[in-house]
Protein backbone atom coordinates (compact mmCIF):
# COMPACT_ATOMS: atom_id res chain seq x y z
CA UNK A 1 0.00 0.00 0.00
CA UNK A 2 1.15 2.98 -1.02
CA UNK A 3 1.87 5.66 2.02
CA UNK A 4 -0.66 8.73 2.58
CA UNK A 5 2.35 11.21 2.63
CA UNK A 6 5.95 10.43 1.75
CA UNK A 7 8.73 12.47 1.91
CA UNK A 8 12.60 11.17 0.67
CA UNK A 9 15.49 13.24 1.81
CA UNK A 10 13.99 16.35 1.90
CA UNK A 11 16.16 19.06 3.08
CA UNK A 12 16.19 22.47 3.41
CA UNK A 13 18.87 25.33 4.72
CA UNK A 14 18.19 28.91 4.95
CA UNK A 15 21.83 30.25 4.56
CA UNK A 16 24.14 28.12 7.22
CA UNK A 17 20.93 27.39 9.13
CA UNK A 18 19.77 23.95 8.52
CA UNK A 19 16.07 23.52 9.37
CA UNK A 20 15.00 20.07 7.49
CA UNK A 21 18.22 17.76 6.83
CA UNK A 22 17.28 14.74 5.04
CA UNK A 23 13.93 14.21 6.54
CA UNK A 24 12.45 10.54 5.28
CA UNK A 25 8.97 10.72 6.59
CA UNK A 26 5.82 8.13 5.94
CA UNK A 27 2.19 8.57 7.42
CA UNK A 28 -0.32 6.25 6.61
CA UNK A 29 -4.45 6.49 5.83
CA UNK A 30 -5.71 6.86 9.89
CA UNK A 31 -3.27 8.15 11.43
CA UNK A 32 -3.26 10.56 14.04
CA UNK A 33 0.64 12.16 13.96
CA UNK A 34 1.54 14.46 16.72
CA UNK A 35 4.52 16.56 15.91
CA UNK A 36 6.64 17.92 18.94
CA UNK A 37 9.75 19.70 19.22
CA UNK A 38 11.42 22.80 20.87
CA UNK A 39 10.79 26.23 18.97
CA UNK A 40 12.60 26.71 15.93
CA UNK A 41 13.93 23.09 15.67
CA UNK A 42 12.03 22.70 12.14
CA UNK A 43 8.33 21.65 12.65
CA UNK A 44 6.55 24.52 11.08
CA UNK A 45 9.10 24.38 8.34
CA UNK A 46 8.35 20.58 7.56
CA UNK A 47 4.73 21.40 7.13
CA UNK A 48 5.14 24.70 4.95
CA UNK A 49 7.38 22.32 2.70
CA UNK A 50 4.69 19.48 2.65
CA UNK A 51 1.64 22.42 2.00
CA UNK A 52 3.68 23.80 -1.28
CA UNK A 53 4.71 26.93 0.78
CA UNK A 54 8.40 26.41 1.05
CA UNK A 55 10.46 24.84 -1.55
CA UNK A 56 12.88 22.10 -0.58
CA UNK A 57 16.44 22.27 -1.34
CA UNK A 58 16.66 18.68 -2.40
CA UNK A 59 14.75 16.10 -1.64
CA UNK A 60 10.48 14.82 -2.69
CA UNK A 61 7.38 14.85 -1.17
CA UNK A 62 4.88 12.42 -2.43
CA UNK A 63 0.62 12.40 -1.32
CA UNK A 64 -1.04 8.69 -2.53
CA UNK A 65 2.21 8.17 -3.93
CA UNK A 66 1.89 11.18 -6.38
CA UNK A 67 4.92 13.96 -6.72
CA UNK A 68 3.81 17.24 -5.22
CA UNK A 69 6.85 18.55 -4.73
CA UNK A 70 7.48 22.28 -5.28
CA UNK A 71 3.71 22.70 -6.05
CA UNK A 72 1.76 25.76 -4.97
CA UNK A 73 -0.30 25.65 -2.03
CA UNK A 74 -3.63 25.82 -4.16
CA UNK A 75 -2.47 22.83 -6.43
CA UNK A 76 -2.04 20.59 -3.47
CA UNK A 77 -5.06 21.76 -1.90
CA UNK A 78 -6.91 20.53 -4.65
CA UNK A 79 -4.87 16.80 -4.38
CA UNK A 80 -6.36 16.28 -0.54
CA UNK A 81 -4.05 17.96 1.51
CA UNK A 82 -5.27 20.51 3.75
CA UNK A 83 -4.23 22.66 6.36
CA UNK A 84 -4.53 24.89 9.38
CA UNK A 85 -2.85 27.75 10.61
CA UNK A 86 -1.33 28.63 14.21
CA UNK A 87 -2.87 31.85 13.68
CA UNK A 88 -6.07 31.55 12.51
CA UNK A 89 -6.61 32.47 8.35
CA UNK A 90 -9.85 33.62 8.42
CA UNK A 91 -11.93 36.30 6.24
CA UNK A 92 -12.67 38.76 9.07
CA UNK A 93 -14.79 40.41 7.57
CA UNK A 94 -17.24 37.88 6.50
CA UNK A 95 -19.66 35.44 8.85
CA UNK A 96 -18.88 32.08 10.14
CA UNK A 97 -21.49 30.86 7.71
CA UNK A 98 -19.93 32.52 4.90
CA UNK A 99 -16.58 31.48 5.70
CA UNK A 100 -17.51 27.98 5.35
CA UNK A 101 -19.97 28.36 2.28
CA UNK A 102 -16.20 29.60 0.44
CA UNK A 103 -14.99 26.20 1.45
CA UNK A 104 -17.60 24.61 -0.11
CA UNK A 105 -17.81 26.64 -3.03
CA UNK A 106 -13.66 25.92 -3.56
CA UNK A 107 -14.10 22.47 -3.44
CA UNK A 108 -16.23 22.12 -6.55
CA UNK A 109 -14.71 24.50 -8.09
CA UNK A 110 -17.82 26.42 -8.78
CA UNK A 111 -17.14 29.86 -8.16
CA UNK A 112 -19.30 32.11 -9.60
CA UNK A 113 -20.25 35.53 -10.91
CA UNK A 114 -23.53 34.61 -10.76
CA UNK A 115 -25.00 32.59 -8.50
CA UNK A 116 -25.45 33.95 -4.61
CA UNK A 117 -22.98 32.61 -2.02
CA UNK A 118 -25.80 31.25 -0.01
CA UNK A 119 -27.17 29.04 -2.21
CA UNK A 120 -29.50 26.11 -0.81
CA UNK A 121 -28.10 23.34 -2.24
CA UNK A 122 -24.97 23.40 -0.02
CA UNK A 123 -27.05 24.42 3.41
CA UNK A 124 -27.19 21.00 4.92
CA UNK A 125 -23.49 20.08 5.00
CA UNK A 126 -23.04 23.92 6.00
CA UNK A 127 -25.23 23.37 9.30
CA UNK A 128 -23.65 19.85 9.47
CA UNK A 129 -20.00 21.07 9.47
CA UNK A 130 -21.68 24.10 11.68
CA UNK A 131 -23.13 21.42 14.14
CA UNK A 132 -19.31 19.41 13.89
CA UNK A 133 -17.19 22.45 15.10
CA UNK A 134 -20.39 23.77 17.62
CA UNK A 135 -20.79 27.17 15.79
CA UNK A 136 -23.96 26.73 15.00
CA UNK A 137 -25.11 29.16 17.35
CA UNK A 138 -22.35 31.41 16.36
CA UNK A 139 -23.17 31.49 12.32
CA UNK A 140 -24.37 34.60 11.58
CA UNK A 141 -21.50 36.03 13.83
CA UNK A 142 -18.51 38.06 12.28
CA UNK A 143 -15.46 36.09 12.33
CA UNK A 144 -13.31 39.52 13.59
CA UNK A 145 -15.72 38.89 16.80
CA UNK A 146 -14.60 34.96 17.78
CA UNK A 147 -12.65 34.32 20.76
CA UNK A 148 -9.38 32.76 19.57
CA UNK A 149 -10.84 29.03 20.25
CA UNK A 150 -13.64 29.79 18.39
CA UNK A 151 -11.27 31.02 15.34
CA UNK A 152 -9.60 27.88 15.86
CA UNK A 153 -12.09 25.75 15.23
CA UNK A 154 -13.34 27.45 12.26
CA UNK A 155 -10.09 27.32 10.59
CA UNK A 156 -10.05 23.77 11.20
CA UNK A 157 -13.86 23.43 9.90
CA UNK A 158 -12.97 25.59 6.59
CA UNK A 159 -10.16 23.04 6.04
CA UNK A 160 -12.68 20.21 6.72
CA UNK A 161 -15.39 21.53 4.08
CA UNK A 162 -12.65 20.73 1.74
CA UNK A 163 -12.85 17.48 2.51
CA UNK A 164 -9.21 16.31 2.73
CA UNK A 165 -7.58 12.75 2.46
CA UNK A 166 -4.82 14.52 5.22
CA UNK A 167 -5.16 17.18 7.25
CA UNK A 168 -2.56 19.17 8.90
CA UNK A 169 -3.06 21.01 12.01
CA UNK A 170 -0.44 23.70 13.18
CA UNK A 171 -0.92 24.15 17.04
CA UNK A 172 -4.41 23.95 16.89
CA UNK A 173 -4.49 24.49 20.74
CA UNK A 174 -1.97 27.80 21.03
CA UNK A 175 -3.53 30.64 22.25
CA UNK A 176 -6.42 28.80 23.58
CA UNK A 177 -6.39 28.94 27.42
CA UNK A 178 -5.42 26.09 29.03
CA UNK A 179 -9.61 25.63 30.73
CA UNK A 180 -10.92 25.47 27.07
CA UNK A 181 -7.61 23.27 25.25
CA UNK A 182 -9.32 20.09 26.16
CA UNK A 183 -12.69 21.46 24.88
CA UNK A 184 -11.21 22.82 21.28
CA UNK A 185 -9.31 19.72 20.76
CA UNK A 186 -11.89 17.08 21.66
CA UNK A 187 -14.30 19.09 19.01
CA UNK A 188 -11.69 19.00 16.69
CA UNK A 189 -10.72 15.29 17.04
CA UNK A 190 -14.54 14.22 16.79
CA UNK A 191 -15.02 16.26 13.81
CA UNK A 192 -11.79 14.46 12.24
CA UNK A 193 -13.32 11.11 13.24
CA UNK A 194 -16.41 11.88 11.86
CA UNK A 195 -15.16 13.22 8.53
CA UNK A 196 -12.38 9.98 8.71
CA UNK A 197 -9.45 12.69 7.66
CA UNK A 198 -6.02 11.64 8.72
CA UNK A 199 -4.06 14.77 10.66
CA UNK A 200 -0.95 15.32 11.77
CA UNK A 201 -1.10 18.12 14.62
CA UNK A 202 1.92 19.82 15.89
CA UNK A 203 1.33 20.59 19.76
CA UNK A 204 3.59 21.37 22.61
CA UNK A 205 0.98 19.72 25.13
CA UNK A 206 2.13 16.30 26.92
CA UNK A 207 -1.34 15.77 27.85
CA UNK A 208 -3.02 16.57 24.72
CA UNK A 209 -0.20 14.36 23.13
CA UNK A 210 -0.41 11.62 24.72
CA UNK A 211 -4.35 11.39 24.80
CA UNK A 212 -5.14 11.99 21.33
CA UNK A 213 -2.10 11.03 19.03
CA UNK A 214 -1.57 7.39 17.64
CA UNK A 215 1.86 8.59 17.41
CA UNK A 216 4.77 10.87 17.73
CA UNK A 217 7.22 11.99 15.49
CA UNK A 218 9.38 14.62 17.86
CA UNK A 219 11.92 17.49 15.99
CA UNK A 220 15.71 17.90 16.97
CA UNK A 221 17.14 20.53 14.66
CA UNK A 222 15.68 20.23 11.15
CA UNK A 223 15.40 16.03 11.49
CA UNK A 224 13.39 13.53 13.30
CA UNK A 225 15.02 12.10 16.10
CA UNK A 226 12.35 10.15 17.38
CA UNK A 227 9.28 8.21 15.91
CA UNK A 228 6.93 5.55 17.06
CA UNK A 229 4.38 5.87 19.65
CA UNK A 230 3.41 8.18 22.50
CA UNK A 231 4.91 5.87 25.21
CA UNK A 232 8.02 5.43 23.25
CA UNK A 233 9.11 8.37 22.03
CA UNK A 234 7.96 10.06 25.30
CA UNK A 235 9.61 8.08 27.46
CA UNK A 236 12.95 8.36 25.53
CA UNK A 237 15.60 10.21 27.18
CA UNK A 238 16.92 12.34 24.80
CA UNK A 239 13.58 13.72 23.71
CA UNK A 240 12.98 13.90 27.23
CA UNK A 241 16.20 16.39 27.83
CA UNK A 242 16.22 17.68 24.68
CA UNK A 243 12.01 18.16 23.48
CA UNK A 244 10.42 18.04 26.76
CA UNK A 245 13.02 19.80 29.20
CA UNK A 246 12.12 17.52 31.67
CA UNK B 1 -40.91 45.31 -3.59
CA UNK B 2 -38.58 47.96 -1.67
CA UNK B 3 -36.17 47.80 -4.86
CA UNK B 4 -38.59 48.48 -7.37
CA UNK B 5 -39.83 51.59 -5.53
CA UNK B 6 -36.28 52.85 -5.26
CA UNK B 7 -35.88 52.24 -9.40
CA UNK B 8 -39.14 53.98 -9.93
CA UNK B 9 -38.39 56.88 -7.05
CA UNK B 10 -34.99 57.11 -9.17
CA UNK B 11 -36.37 57.76 -12.33
CA UNK B 12 -39.12 60.00 -11.30
CA UNK B 13 -36.61 62.03 -9.65
CA UNK B 14 -34.08 62.06 -12.37
CA UNK B 15 -36.11 62.97 -15.40
CA UNK B 16 -38.59 65.28 -13.41
CA UNK B 17 -35.59 67.04 -12.37
CA UNK B 18 -34.09 67.48 -16.07
CA UNK B 19 -38.07 68.50 -17.13
CA UNK B 20 -38.21 71.00 -14.37
CA UNK B 21 -34.86 72.58 -15.13
CA UNK B 22 -33.70 71.47 -18.98
CA UNK B 23 -30.01 72.63 -18.20
CA UNK B 24 -30.04 70.01 -15.72
CA UNK B 25 -29.54 67.31 -18.34
CA UNK B 26 -25.84 67.54 -18.59
CA UNK B 27 -25.10 67.82 -15.35
CA UNK B 28 -27.22 64.40 -14.78
CA UNK B 29 -25.93 63.15 -17.72
CA UNK B 30 -22.38 63.54 -16.67
CA UNK B 31 -23.16 62.28 -12.66
CA UNK B 32 -24.56 59.27 -13.50
CA UNK B 33 -21.38 58.91 -16.07
CA UNK B 34 -19.19 59.06 -13.39
CA UNK B 35 -20.79 56.42 -10.68
CA UNK B 36 -20.83 54.15 -13.40
CA UNK B 37 -16.92 55.14 -13.08
CA UNK B 38 -16.46 55.27 -9.65
CA UNK B 39 -19.17 51.75 -9.69
CA UNK B 40 -16.04 50.45 -11.20
CA UNK B 41 -13.59 51.40 -8.34
CA UNK B 42 -16.19 50.37 -5.90
CA UNK B 43 -15.75 46.90 -7.19
CA UNK B 44 -11.60 47.43 -6.82
CA UNK B 45 -12.30 48.14 -3.42
CA UNK B 46 -13.79 45.26 -1.94
CA UNK B 47 -11.00 43.70 -2.76
CA UNK B 48 -9.46 46.35 -0.73
CA UNK B 49 -7.70 47.49 -3.57
CA UNK B 50 -7.70 51.30 -5.26
CA UNK B 51 -6.44 51.82 -8.59
CA UNK B 52 -5.30 55.64 -9.85
CA UNK B 53 -5.17 54.87 -13.52
CA UNK B 54 -8.70 54.14 -13.75
CA UNK B 55 -9.75 56.66 -16.26
CA UNK B 56 -7.47 55.36 -18.91
CA UNK B 57 -10.17 52.47 -19.22
CA UNK B 58 -13.11 55.69 -19.60
CA UNK B 59 -10.63 57.29 -22.59
CA UNK B 60 -10.12 54.14 -24.14
CA UNK B 61 -13.95 53.41 -24.48
CA UNK B 62 -14.13 57.12 -24.97
CA UNK B 63 -11.70 57.14 -28.09
CA UNK B 64 -12.56 53.64 -29.83
CA UNK B 65 -16.42 55.31 -30.03
CA UNK B 66 -14.69 58.54 -31.77
CA UNK B 67 -12.79 56.22 -34.15
CA UNK B 68 -15.19 54.42 -35.08
CA UNK B 69 -17.86 57.06 -35.39
CA UNK B 70 -15.33 58.69 -37.73
CA UNK B 71 -14.76 55.49 -39.69
CA UNK B 72 -18.60 54.17 -39.98
CA UNK B 73 -20.24 57.51 -39.66
CA UNK B 74 -23.78 56.00 -39.86
CA UNK B 75 -23.32 53.55 -36.71
CA UNK B 76 -25.69 53.65 -34.23
CA UNK B 77 -25.23 55.29 -31.08
CA UNK B 78 -25.88 52.56 -29.04
CA UNK B 79 -23.75 50.28 -31.04
CA UNK B 80 -20.88 52.88 -30.54
CA UNK B 81 -21.19 52.45 -27.07
CA UNK B 82 -21.43 48.29 -27.02
CA UNK B 83 -17.85 48.98 -29.09
CA UNK B 84 -16.32 50.99 -26.73
CA UNK B 85 -17.00 49.36 -24.15
CA UNK B 86 -15.46 45.89 -25.61
CA UNK B 87 -12.35 47.78 -26.23
CA UNK B 88 -11.95 48.25 -22.38
CA UNK B 89 -13.00 45.03 -21.98
CA UNK B 90 -10.28 43.56 -23.98
CA UNK B 91 -7.45 46.35 -22.81
CA UNK B 92 -9.11 45.47 -19.16
CA UNK B 93 -8.44 41.87 -19.98
CA UNK B 94 -4.79 42.43 -20.87
CA UNK B 95 -3.79 45.23 -18.68
CA UNK B 96 -5.46 43.28 -16.01
CA UNK B 97 -3.38 39.76 -16.50
CA UNK B 98 -0.26 41.96 -15.76
CA UNK B 99 -1.54 44.46 -12.05
CA UNK B 100 -3.97 41.63 -10.48
CA UNK B 101 0.15 40.10 -9.25
CA UNK B 102 0.55 43.16 -7.79
CA UNK B 103 -1.22 44.21 -4.24
CA UNK B 104 -1.95 47.65 -2.61
CA UNK B 105 0.31 50.73 -3.22
CA UNK B 106 2.06 48.87 -6.44
CA UNK B 107 -1.35 48.15 -7.87
CA UNK B 108 -2.39 51.40 -7.63
CA UNK B 109 0.75 53.20 -8.75
CA UNK B 110 1.31 50.71 -12.18
CA UNK B 111 -2.42 51.05 -13.06
CA UNK B 112 -1.09 55.02 -12.35
CA UNK B 113 1.97 54.60 -14.56
CA UNK B 114 -0.05 52.62 -17.33
CA UNK B 115 -2.73 55.15 -17.78
CA UNK B 116 0.11 57.86 -17.92
CA UNK B 117 1.37 55.81 -21.02
CA UNK B 118 -1.95 56.28 -22.72
CA UNK B 119 -2.37 59.74 -21.88
CA UNK B 120 1.06 60.89 -23.18
CA UNK B 121 0.50 58.63 -26.59
CA UNK B 122 -2.65 60.20 -27.26
CA UNK B 123 -1.47 63.55 -26.82
CA UNK B 124 1.70 63.26 -28.81
CA UNK B 125 0.38 60.84 -32.16
CA UNK B 126 -1.55 64.50 -33.24
CA UNK B 127 -1.96 62.67 -36.58
CA UNK B 128 -4.11 59.84 -35.31
CA UNK B 129 -5.65 60.73 -32.00
CA UNK B 130 -5.57 64.80 -32.83
CA UNK B 131 -3.32 65.51 -29.90
CA UNK B 132 -4.44 67.37 -26.82
CA UNK B 133 -7.36 68.74 -28.75
CA UNK B 134 -9.17 65.35 -28.81
CA UNK B 135 -11.20 64.24 -31.57
CA UNK B 136 -14.74 65.19 -32.30
CA UNK B 137 -17.93 62.94 -32.38
CA UNK B 138 -20.35 63.52 -34.37
CA UNK B 139 -23.83 63.12 -32.84
CA UNK B 140 -25.12 59.81 -33.86
CA UNK B 141 -27.87 58.09 -34.31
CA UNK B 142 -29.89 56.86 -31.35
CA UNK B 143 -31.88 53.89 -31.78
CA UNK B 144 -32.02 54.44 -35.17
CA UNK B 145 -33.68 57.81 -34.91
CA UNK B 146 -31.22 61.18 -36.04
CA UNK B 147 -32.12 63.75 -33.03
CA UNK B 148 -31.44 67.12 -32.69
CA UNK B 149 -29.80 68.46 -29.96
CA UNK B 150 -32.38 68.56 -27.16
CA UNK B 151 -34.20 65.71 -27.77
CA UNK B 152 -30.92 63.57 -28.21
CA UNK B 153 -29.39 64.57 -24.78
CA UNK B 154 -33.28 63.56 -23.08
CA UNK B 155 -32.83 60.42 -25.16
CA UNK B 156 -29.32 59.91 -23.80
CA UNK B 157 -30.12 60.22 -20.30
CA UNK B 158 -32.72 57.86 -20.17
CA UNK B 159 -30.21 55.16 -21.73
CA UNK B 160 -27.57 56.49 -19.12
CA UNK B 161 -30.38 56.12 -16.04
CA UNK B 162 -31.07 52.64 -17.38
CA UNK B 163 -27.94 51.40 -17.98
CA UNK B 164 -27.05 52.91 -14.18
CA UNK B 165 -30.03 50.83 -12.46
CA UNK B 166 -29.25 47.90 -14.47
CA UNK B 167 -25.32 48.06 -13.25
CA UNK B 168 -26.33 48.79 -9.65
CA UNK B 169 -28.33 45.65 -9.70
CA UNK B 170 -25.86 43.57 -11.43
CA UNK B 171 -23.07 44.28 -9.33
CA UNK B 172 -24.75 44.04 -6.24
CA UNK B 173 -25.79 40.29 -7.26
CA UNK B 174 -22.26 40.19 -8.30
CA UNK B 175 -21.22 41.13 -5.00
CA UNK B 176 -23.39 38.62 -3.06
CA UNK B 177 -22.40 35.86 -5.28
CA UNK B 178 -19.32 33.40 -4.48
CA UNK B 179 -17.44 35.05 -6.88
CA UNK B 180 -18.00 38.36 -5.58
CA UNK B 181 -17.50 37.04 -1.90
CA UNK B 182 -14.33 35.71 -2.85
CA UNK B 183 -13.22 38.74 -4.22
CA UNK B 184 -14.48 40.81 -1.05
CA UNK B 185 -11.87 37.85 0.75
CA UNK B 186 -8.81 39.11 -1.05
CA UNK B 187 -9.16 41.85 1.38
CA UNK B 188 -8.98 40.25 4.67
CA UNK B 189 -7.42 36.69 3.81
CA UNK B 190 -5.57 36.10 0.53
CA UNK B 191 -3.31 33.01 2.07
CA UNK B 192 -6.55 30.98 2.68
CA UNK B 193 -7.98 31.71 -0.35
CA UNK B 194 -5.10 30.03 -1.41
CA UNK B 195 -5.53 27.50 1.12
CA UNK B 196 -9.17 26.66 -0.10
CA UNK B 197 -7.76 25.62 -3.46
CA UNK B 198 -8.97 29.38 -4.96
CA UNK B 199 -6.46 31.50 -7.33
CA UNK B 200 -6.84 35.00 -5.75
CA UNK B 201 -5.52 36.48 -8.86
CA UNK B 202 -8.23 35.00 -10.98
CA UNK B 203 -10.69 36.43 -8.78
CA UNK B 204 -9.07 39.05 -8.66
CA UNK B 205 -9.12 39.54 -12.67
CA UNK B 206 -12.76 39.03 -13.00
CA UNK B 207 -13.04 41.76 -10.34
CA UNK B 208 -10.67 43.72 -12.40
CA UNK B 209 -11.99 43.21 -15.57
CA UNK B 210 -15.82 43.94 -14.62
CA UNK B 211 -14.20 47.30 -13.21
CA UNK B 212 -12.73 48.17 -16.51
CA UNK B 213 -15.64 47.32 -18.33
CA UNK B 214 -17.74 49.97 -15.71
CA UNK B 215 -15.14 52.54 -16.25
CA UNK B 216 -15.37 51.82 -20.18
CA UNK B 217 -19.27 52.20 -20.39
CA UNK B 218 -19.03 55.71 -18.29
CA UNK B 219 -16.56 57.04 -20.83
CA UNK B 220 -18.48 55.92 -23.92
CA UNK B 221 -21.65 57.59 -22.59
CA UNK B 222 -19.20 60.28 -21.47
CA UNK B 223 -17.77 60.96 -25.03
CA UNK B 224 -21.24 60.78 -26.86
CA UNK B 225 -22.60 63.55 -24.49
CA UNK B 226 -19.79 65.74 -24.77
CA UNK B 227 -18.83 65.43 -28.43
CA UNK B 228 -15.82 65.23 -27.84
CA UNK B 229 -12.80 63.16 -26.22
CA UNK B 230 -9.60 64.51 -25.20
CA UNK B 231 -6.71 62.91 -23.42
CA UNK B 232 -7.43 64.62 -20.10
CA UNK B 233 -10.42 61.80 -19.91
CA UNK B 234 -7.47 59.54 -18.69
CA UNK B 235 -5.52 61.96 -16.88
CA UNK B 236 -4.55 60.72 -13.53
CA UNK B 237 -7.05 63.47 -12.17
CA UNK B 238 -9.81 62.46 -13.60
CA UNK B 239 -8.97 58.71 -12.06
CA UNK B 240 -8.61 60.47 -9.05
CA UNK B 241 -11.99 61.98 -9.12
CA UNK B 242 -13.57 58.57 -9.54
CA UNK B 243 -11.59 57.27 -6.44
CA UNK B 244 -12.81 60.39 -4.55
CA UNK B 245 -16.47 59.68 -5.91
CA UNK B 246 -16.27 55.77 -4.29
CA UNK B 247 -14.89 56.94 -0.93
CA UNK B 248 -17.47 59.32 -0.69
CA UNK B 249 -19.98 57.26 -1.83
CA UNK B 250 -18.78 54.45 0.03
CA UNK B 251 -18.34 50.44 -0.93
CA UNK B 252 -20.90 49.29 1.35
CA UNK B 253 -23.72 49.22 -1.97
CA UNK B 254 -23.26 49.89 -5.43
CA UNK B 255 -25.90 52.38 -5.13
CA UNK B 256 -23.25 54.06 -3.20
CA UNK B 257 -21.35 55.17 -6.55
CA UNK B 258 -23.77 57.15 -7.57
CA UNK B 259 -25.06 58.66 -4.43
CA UNK B 260 -21.55 59.92 -4.19
CA UNK B 261 -21.38 60.59 -8.35
CA UNK B 262 -24.55 63.22 -7.55
CA UNK B 263 -23.22 64.86 -4.44
CA UNK B 264 -19.68 65.28 -6.24
CA UNK B 265 -21.25 66.92 -9.47
CA UNK B 266 -23.05 69.72 -7.54
CA UNK B 267 -20.51 70.30 -4.84
CA UNK B 268 -18.52 71.04 -7.84
CA UNK B 269 -20.96 73.25 -9.34
CA UNK B 270 -21.96 75.39 -6.54
CA UNK B 271 -17.67 75.67 -5.25
CA UNK B 272 -17.23 76.88 -8.71
CA UNK B 273 -19.45 79.27 -7.99
CA UNK B 274 -19.02 80.19 -4.87
CA UNK B 275 -15.46 80.22 -4.93
CA UNK B 276 -14.61 80.10 -8.35
CA UNK B 277 -11.06 79.98 -7.67
CA UNK B 278 -10.78 77.87 -5.16
CA UNK B 279 -13.45 75.42 -5.72
CA UNK B 280 -10.27 72.11 -5.20
CA UNK B 281 -10.57 73.50 -1.84
CA UNK B 282 -14.07 72.69 -0.75
CA UNK B 283 -13.72 69.47 -2.38
CA UNK B 284 -10.64 68.62 -0.22
CA UNK B 285 -12.27 69.60 3.35
CA UNK B 286 -15.25 67.84 2.42
CA UNK B 287 -13.22 64.71 1.80
CA UNK B 288 -11.02 65.34 4.47
CA UNK B 289 -14.56 65.03 6.72
CA UNK B 290 -15.48 62.24 5.17
CA UNK B 291 -12.35 60.21 5.94
CA UNK B 292 -12.57 61.58 9.30
CA UNK B 293 -16.09 60.84 10.24
CA UNK B 294 -17.58 58.86 7.43
CA UNK B 295 -14.94 56.26 6.87
CA UNK B 296 -17.33 54.02 4.98
CA UNK B 297 -19.13 56.66 3.15
CA UNK B 298 -22.37 57.54 2.75
CA UNK B 299 -23.98 54.09 2.44
CA UNK B 300 -21.54 53.43 5.50
CA UNK B 301 -23.90 55.76 7.52
CA UNK B 302 -27.30 54.11 5.69
CA UNK B 303 -26.11 50.45 6.51
CA UNK B 304 -25.22 51.64 10.24
CA UNK B 305 -28.73 52.75 10.70
CA UNK B 306 -29.83 49.85 9.12
CA UNK B 307 -27.93 47.74 11.16
CA UNK B 308 -28.87 49.71 14.42
CA UNK B 309 -32.76 49.34 13.80
CA UNK B 310 -32.26 45.97 13.16
CA UNK B 311 -31.13 45.50 16.93
CA UNK B 312 -28.27 43.76 16.24
CA UNK B 313 -25.20 46.02 16.12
Amino acid sequence: MTALLQTNDLTLAFGGLVVANGINFSLEEGERLAVIGQNGAGKTTFINICTGLIKPNKGRVSLSGQDITGQSPRKIVKQGMARSFQLPQLFLEHTVRECLQLSAVARSGSLSSWSLLSGGSRAIEIDRMLDLISLRDRQDELCINLPEGQRKLLDVGMSLMLEPKLLILDEPTSGVSTEEKHGVMEILMHALDEQKVTAIFVEHDVDIVKRYATRVAAWISGAIAADGTPASVLNNPLIQREVLGE
Amino acid sequence: MRPLLLNIAAVVVVLGLASAFPWLKIPLILSLCYGLAALGIVVLLKAGQISFGHAMYACISGYAVAFLGRQFPSADGVLLVVAGTLASVIAGMLIGAFVVRYREIFFGMLNLAISMVLFTILGKFYSVTGGTDGLRINRPTLFGAQLSRDPFEIVLLVLVLAISLVAIWGVQRYFLSSGGQALAAIKTNETRLEYLGVSAKKVLWKGYVLSASLCGLSGALFGLSQGLVTPEMGYWLRSGEFVFIAILGGAGHAVGAFVGALIYEFLKMYAAALVSGSWQMVLGAILIVIIYFLPKGITGLINRRKRLGGGAV
